[in-house]
């Protein structure tokens, strides 16, 4: 059985054929082969939330995932998340806003996780919030303005 | 930081992933969610020769709520659980329980069979499935079996499994009709692995208790379901709210019963403490969620 396989996936709208080795993550490939760093690696272990991505508008740990799994799948990264010409989406300008990142190595996780919050349940309450980002760690322990950050998305979808 | 080289295969029936890992014997690790497995082989914990990822095969994903019984196969996600409301209507302990494991996206892709093909001793899974007297069905070379939740769990991070196996299935019986539920823990963070859980069910019929079911988690190497503490509430009156006593007596039981290790998180006084503690919370809860019985 070869150590290698050959992947169809899509990446922020994009289709990619790569061939990729059978134990690389998905952290690794995005990073690595597509050269997409937003998506950052803190723990490798599935603690800490830095490296989340959308995997068929899904939030996944990309270093608990395969690349090979991740064949025919729809891969959204913080990447994907604003316009191509660089201009922010509303959710990135609430956390601009809001000064939601001091060091910034964990705002690619924050920002997926709560795009999916969001999708789901646009109006969540303080405590939803907190309880949808506890899986993302903030060494600069700037959690309150990340809230903050995202509750005001919540009040601006709400009619 | 990163997984141990090793052959990858992803077959699409079951009967093929049985060939596979039965050739392997113990070198093989089955793939399903991947949120235990990938943690263990990133830190090279886990050095499995060979990967079967059970991901393409489409007879393991199926979740049935029935009238008596509900089947979880074993690429049913967390989140697949909370999703579906015949799992919340029915066994309420289950998706109480499922709430609490981990994170959105470990939820996302974690499997409730691999939780409980993992057999954490602090998890949630094993100890909803040791409260509910479920089963977990495994294929083989030789067939399937089924092994009841009291046999599976063999000590910390070992069960029944054989290697060559698989876990297709778990079941979870239905309570009767006049049962409340509650799953309680106490976490360090929220999502964290629980330092101490209970899992408890109260049937009530009449205002006297007739059945009661609970199971501690993060107490010992398995599931320890507290028979003393369950014979010590069997046909007691219970008052709507209150017990009149017997949910304190049925707690010191369970501290008497438990001898938990020591660990980083947490002493071992601590979690006996906490073992009585969330035992008489957990009753409480559930005998309020018995409604007018």
């Amino acid at each position: 059985m070869a150590k290698q396989q050959v992947i169809r996936l899509t990446v922020n709208g994009r289709s990619y054929e790569k061939n990729v080795a059978v134990r690389q993550t998905l952290a690794d490939f995005l990073r690595d082969e597509l050269h997409l760093t937003g998506t950052h690696l803190g723990c490798e272990h599935g603690v800490c939330g830095a490296c989340t991505v959308l995997m068929n508008g899904r939030s996944v740990r990309s270093c608990l995932t395969l690349a090979v799994q991740a064949g025919g799948a729809d891969i959204v990264t913080v990447e994907g998340l604003g316009a191509a010409d660089g201009t922010l989406n509303s959710l990135q300008e609430a956390f601009h806003q809001h000064f939601a990142l001091q060091c910034g190595y964990c705002t690619p996780g924050f920002l997926i996780t709560a795009t999916e919050l969001l999708r789901e349940n646009p109006n969540p309450s303080e405590r939803v919030v907190r309880e949808a980002l506890s899986g993302n760690l903030c060494r600069c322990t700037g959690y309150q303005a990340i809230v903050d950050a995202v509750l005001s998305m919540a009040a601006k979808q709400s009619p | 930081m990163k997984p141990p080289s090793f052959d990858y295969y992803a077959p699409h029936t079951l009967d093929e992933a049985l060939q596979v890992l039965g050739g392997a014997g113990s070198n093989a690790s089955v793939l399903a969610g991947g949120q235990s497995l990938m943690p263990m082989l990133n830190m090279r914990i886990a050095r499995p020769a060979i990967i079967v990822d059970i991901n393409g095969i489409p007879s393991l994903n199926h979740l049935q709520a029935g009238p008596d019984m509900l089947t979880v196969g074993a690429l049913v996600r967390h989140a697949d659980l909370l999703r579906d409301p015949g799992v919340r209507g029915g066994w309420p302990l289950l998706a109480e329980a499922t709430a609490m494991v981990a994170h959105p996206a470990i939820r996302n892709r974690g499997t409730v069979c691999g939780s409980i093909a993992h057999g954490d001793p602090a998890s949630e899974h094993p100890g909803v499935l040791t409260t509910l007297d479920g089963s977990v069905v495994v294929a083989g070379a030789a067939g399937r079996r089924e092994i009841p939740a009291g046999e599976f769990f063999v000590t910390m991070l070992t069960t029944a499994l054989e290697p060559g196996e698989i876990v297709v299935e778990v079941r979870y019986p239905r309570l009767p009709a006049g049962t409340g539920t509650a799953f309680v823990e106490f976490a360090r963070r929220l999502g964290d692995f629980a330092i101490v859980g209970v899992a408890a069910a109260l049937t009530v019929r009449d205002r006297v208790c007739q059945a009661a079911r609970i199971t501690l988690v993060g107490v010992g190497e398995i599931p320890f379901r507290a028979r003393a503490a369950e014979a010590a509430l069997d046909g007691r009156r219970l008052g709507p709210t209150d017990s009149g006593g017997a949910f304190a007596a049925a707690a010191r039981e369970v501290v008497a019963a438990v001898d938990p290790a020591e660990d980083i998180h947490a002493s071992s006084s601590f979690r006996r403490h906490l073992a009585g503690v969330l035992t008489e919370r957990a009753l409480q809860t559930a005998l309020a969620r018995a409604g007018g019985n």
